[in-house]
């Protein structure tokens, strides 16, 4: 008992940033939980979303090097598990009017966390037989096979009447508001990737990542290493497809169009492909700027009619910084960095010396 | 004992027959060499013993030996490079292959991951027994640095050390595996003459300290010479001599491999 206690009070000495970070963070949600309006409250929500999936994106694209497309897909599987198990029982009936819900599914209702890891799980699933033969190969094939996929899951959905309301879609999902149902996943997520990603799977996923051959020689199987971060990444996108229903309180196939997925893919290369904390710095720039620059959208922006003001110069705007962005960081923001304590120290003291050597470049100059 | 024997392996890419017929026969214990011109299909051969390339026909057999002293000849003809580098078969590459982005002990470090007794979620959850081999792992990583004098740049980026300790590195990660049999492809290309001499020196302790059967492609004589117990001579894949380093050296198919046939002799 004794030990266990000494162990803590020495790792809490050598992560005492960390840990008071931790618990700013946890009051800052709090605080945010109880004071902020119902916008913004959804936009964090949606943040934190955002920081789920594109986390889950990077572990097999970023970290792993595998290139994957899918994310639209896997989000849809868990968006509909959560809302096909959560929508109470008798307002089914007034939602699918046009063909009432398939039998075996229409009395189960299940509670909201339950349905969501079975969202995830149903994504796993499916991963497993998508990654059966598209991992075995090398190159860009998984990124087209997980596109189809993705693609054929919405029509699949459109179609399932009775099963998933087509494309009339499923209402009156018991929503959550509270930030600590998304914040608490994500922060769940993150440490875990944190720790997967810091032990020796982790090190077998960069290094297929570096060199497949290379890994192979090393006695790294690939495909079962592949399959691993491809399964976990699915598990993590199911669930946030799942905290993406109970957030919007309906779903319906066309929120799963492929262009969902190009958001994470902006989000990670953005963020940096092989960074945690560049996920998720990128997933609240990109789901803030994006809703920061609704103004470009409006005709009457200014109080004027300027004839550039028109719906899609958002994404225009958004594009263009996205451009400049790439051809200056080629890595993306934090390349395969960490934000980490030590990580700052170093930048802030590069910063520190650029100054003061300027400072005595200039007042040599003087003299 | 022979520890690595191939039978009659052929291995054809399309038309061209890039190993014909190879045949060899590696004790354990002993330090092979396999030489030869250019283009003579030595980096070929060691693709087919790991696994790489499936050969278009013969065999190759592994005889390791198990934790309780007992060995038993393994067929691992086409199996899986991940699976053959399992059984303790391990090599490193002609043109380095390091992980560039990760640090010098990441890269010894993954080699330890086939030895990994615990699952991904145990490692996530940080159980006991992950950290208990996480801790293993990375001290077996250590030493190996250690030996290899790479302990002080355990932190840098493999892609950022100098040439020559980008070979060394090779040889501690693929140490990492735990082989019986190390397979050098070309350990000194690009070293002066002083470095090769202290590579000699290394590769002969190193075999002894950690009970080593070591193959290799070399290219400086001097070298192969010095250390090989046999030596087997490669050209356009057929194998033209094999023997003692003193009978191979004196052999005249060798020295026409190698030197050409003399032009005078015609006119």
């Amino acid at each position: 008992m004794n030990e266990t206690q000494n162990s803590l009070g020495a790792y809490l000495k050598l992560h005492w940033k960390t840990a008071v970070f931790l618990v700013v963070l946890l009051i800052g949600i709090g605080l945010a939980d109880i004071f902020v309006d119902s916008y913004m409250r959804r936009l964090l929500n949606l943040c934190a979303i955002y920081v789920i999936v594109s986390l889950a994106m990077n572990l097999v694209n970023g970290f792993t090097g595998q290139f994957s497309l899918g994310q639209a897909g896997f989000m849809a599987i868990g968006a509909y598990t959560v809302a096909i198990f959560t929508v109470p029982v008798e307002s089914r009936t007034a939602i699918f009017y046009l063909e009432p819900m398939a039998p075996f599914l229409a009395n189960i209702q299940l509670p909201f966390v339950v349905a969501l890891i079975l969202g995830g799980l149903a994504s796993v699933v499916v991963a497993f037989f998508i990654g059966s033969p598209c991992l075995r190969l090398r190159g860009d094939y998984l990124a087209i096979a997980t596109l189809g996929f993705s693609e054929i899951i919405r029509i699949v959905f459109t179609n399932t009447q009775s099963i998933t309301n087509g494309a009339l879609g499923i209402k009156s999902i018991p929503t959550i508001s509270s930030l600590w149902w998304t914040y608490g996943t994500a922060l769940l997520i993150i440490i875990a990737t944190i720790l997967l990603v810091y032990s020796s799977y982790g090190r077998a996923f960069k290094s297929i990542r570096e060199d497949e051959i290379a890994a192979e020689a090393m006695g790294v199987g690939l495909f079962k290493t592949k399959m691993t971060s491809f399964l976990i990444g699915a598990f993590f996108t199911g669930i946030g497809g799942g905290l993406f229903a109970a957030l919007l309180g309906t779903v319906d196939p066309k929120q799963f169009y492929f262009t969902l997925t190009y958001n994470f893919l902006l989000i990670i290369v953005l963020g940096g492909m092989g960074s945690i904390s560049g996920t998720i710095i990128a997933s609240f720039l990109v789901t803030l700027g994006q809703e920061a620059l609704r103004f470009l959208d409006e005709p009457m922006a200014f109080g004027l009619d300027l004839p550039i003001f028109r719906p899609g110069l958002r994404m225009v705007v958004f594009s263009f910084l996205l451009m400049i962005i790439v051809l200056f960081y080629r890595k993306g923001l934090m390349g395969t960095n960490e934000l980490t304590w030590d990580f700052m120290a170093q930048k802030f003291q590069s910063i520190k010396k650029k100054l003061s050597r300027k400072k005595t470049s200039t007042e040599g100059g003087g003299k | 004992m022979s520890l690595l024997r191939t039978e009659n392996v052929i291995m054809q890419f399309g038309g061209v027959v890039a190993v014909n017929d190879l045949n060899i026969n590696i004790k354990k214990g002993e330090l092979a060499a396999l030489i030869g011109p250019n283009g003579a299909g030595k980096t070929t051969a060691f693709n087919v013993i790991t696994g790489v390339y499936t050969p278009t026909s013969g065999k190759v057999l592994f005889t390791p030996t198990d934790k309780s002293g007992t060995a038993t000849e393994i067929d691992i003809t086409g199996k899986k490079p991940d699976k053959i580098t399992a059984l303790g078969v391990a090599r490193t590459f002609q043109n380095i292959r390091l992980f560039k982005e990760l640090s010098v002990l990441e890269n010894v470090q993954v080699a330890t991951h086939l030895n990994t007794d615990y699952s991904f979620l145990s490692a996530i959850l940080r159980t006991p027994k992950a950290r208990k081999g996480e801790a293993q792992a990375k001290a077996d990583c250590e030493f190996l640095l250690e030996r290899l004098g790479l302990i002080d740049l355990r932190n840098e980026k493999a892609s950022s050390l100098p040439y020559g300790q980008q070979r060394h590195l090779e040889i501690a990660r693929a140490l990492a595996t735990k082989p019986q049999l190390l397979l050098l492809d070309e350990p000194a290309a690009g070293m002066n003459p002083q470095e090769t001499d202290e590579l000699t020196d290394l590769i002969f302790k190193l075999k002894t300290d950690f009970d080593l059967t070591i193959f290799m492609i070399e290219h400086h004589m001097d070298l192969v010479m010095e250390i090989s117990d046999h030596i087997y001579v490669l050209d356009f894949g057929c194998t033209i001599a094999k023997g003692t380093p003193d009978e191979v050296q004196n052999n005249p198919k060798v020295i026409e491999a190698y030197l050409g046939v003399d032009a005078d002799v015609e006119d």
